[in-house]
């Protein structure tokens, strides 16, 4: 099964990064049709401004950043107020050209169709 | 049956009750570890109180806010979204079902100003400070 399994963050390359930080994993739903993939994740406190998502090789990575917080004195925290992110192997047949995203509400929804050539189809017999 | 029913609550009770609040004199046991439990942040500033809860892909409708006895109660239900034909599941990591979740105010606050947003999934409760419970600064008189 070479579907979206999940995978952990690459090893560390030498080139210059940004200071090391955490991120909170979203939770998700994905789901397969016989046309694509659809992908839900769970971002409470991101806005469509600092939604990511990004494809390298056959990595898909997306991150939110969270709306800065509201001011006062922080009485009582449940939140983890951490950006989010998350790495998904992607399915060799998804055509990653066209891959849609949207959020709504905190939830981010991705499209990815599966390329034309390897959609199942049926042969008429003549 | 019903002691050992009980029995069980009890034991779920001692072993998950702290994670949902669950309170084992109350009798519902097994009942409280449905439905899910979002987050819920308190600030404070000089004239209000605002609670924030992590509540995203919902509707406004799905939300109720109520406030009672100076305890603010944020309830709801997500629904399930209806199965898609011919869809395989490969991760289902997303609450669905009823959230309930009380919040014991530190102060009083004026029930009839108070507001709620709800943007990017998360729902914000504006609770403007009772005059009593307002920091009082108290002037001195030099004689």
């Amino acid at each position: 099964m070479n579907t979206m399994t999940q995978k952990e963050e690459r090893p560390a390359r030498p080139q210059p990064v940004e200071p090391k930080r955490a991120f909170a994993l979203p939770n998700v739903n994905v789901i397969e049709t016989k046309d694509g993939y659809i992908l839900e994740a769970e971002m409470p406190g991101v806005a469509k401004e600092g939604m990511e998502v990004s494809v390298e090789e056959n990595l898909l990575t997306i991150t939110g950043r969270r709306q800065p917080e509201p001011s006062g004195n922080l009485v009582h925290r449940e939140s983890n107020p951490v950006d989010y992110r998350r790495v998904f192997e992607l399915d060799p047949a998804i055509d990653s050209g066209k891959i849609n995203a949207q959020i709504e509400q905190g939830i981010l929804t991705l499209n990815l169709p599966k390329a034309e050539k390897v959609k199942p189809r049926r042969i008429t017999v003549n | 049956m019903t002691s050992l029913r009980d029995e069980v609550d009890s034991l779920f009770n001692l072993a998950f009750g702290h994670l949902v609040g669950a309170k084992p004199e109350n009798g519902q046991g097994l009942q409280l570890l449905e439905g899910w439990f979002p987050a819920v942040d308190v600030y404070e500033d000089k004239d209000n109180l605002l609670v924030t809860a992590e509540l995203p892909g919902l509707k406004k409708e799905d939300i109720q806010i109520s406030l009672d006895n100076g305890n603010l109660t944020l309830s709801g239900e997500r629904k399930q979204e209806e199965k898609r034909q011919d869809a395989d599941v490969y991760r289902s990591e997303r609450w669905v079902g009823r959230f309930h979740r009380s919040v014991s105010l530190p102060c009083r606050v004026e029930a009839e100003k108070i507001k709620a947003t709800y943007s990017e999934g998360v729902l914000t409760v504006t609770l403007p400070k009772a005059e009593d419970a307002k920091p009082k600064q108290i002037p001195i008189t030099v004689k």
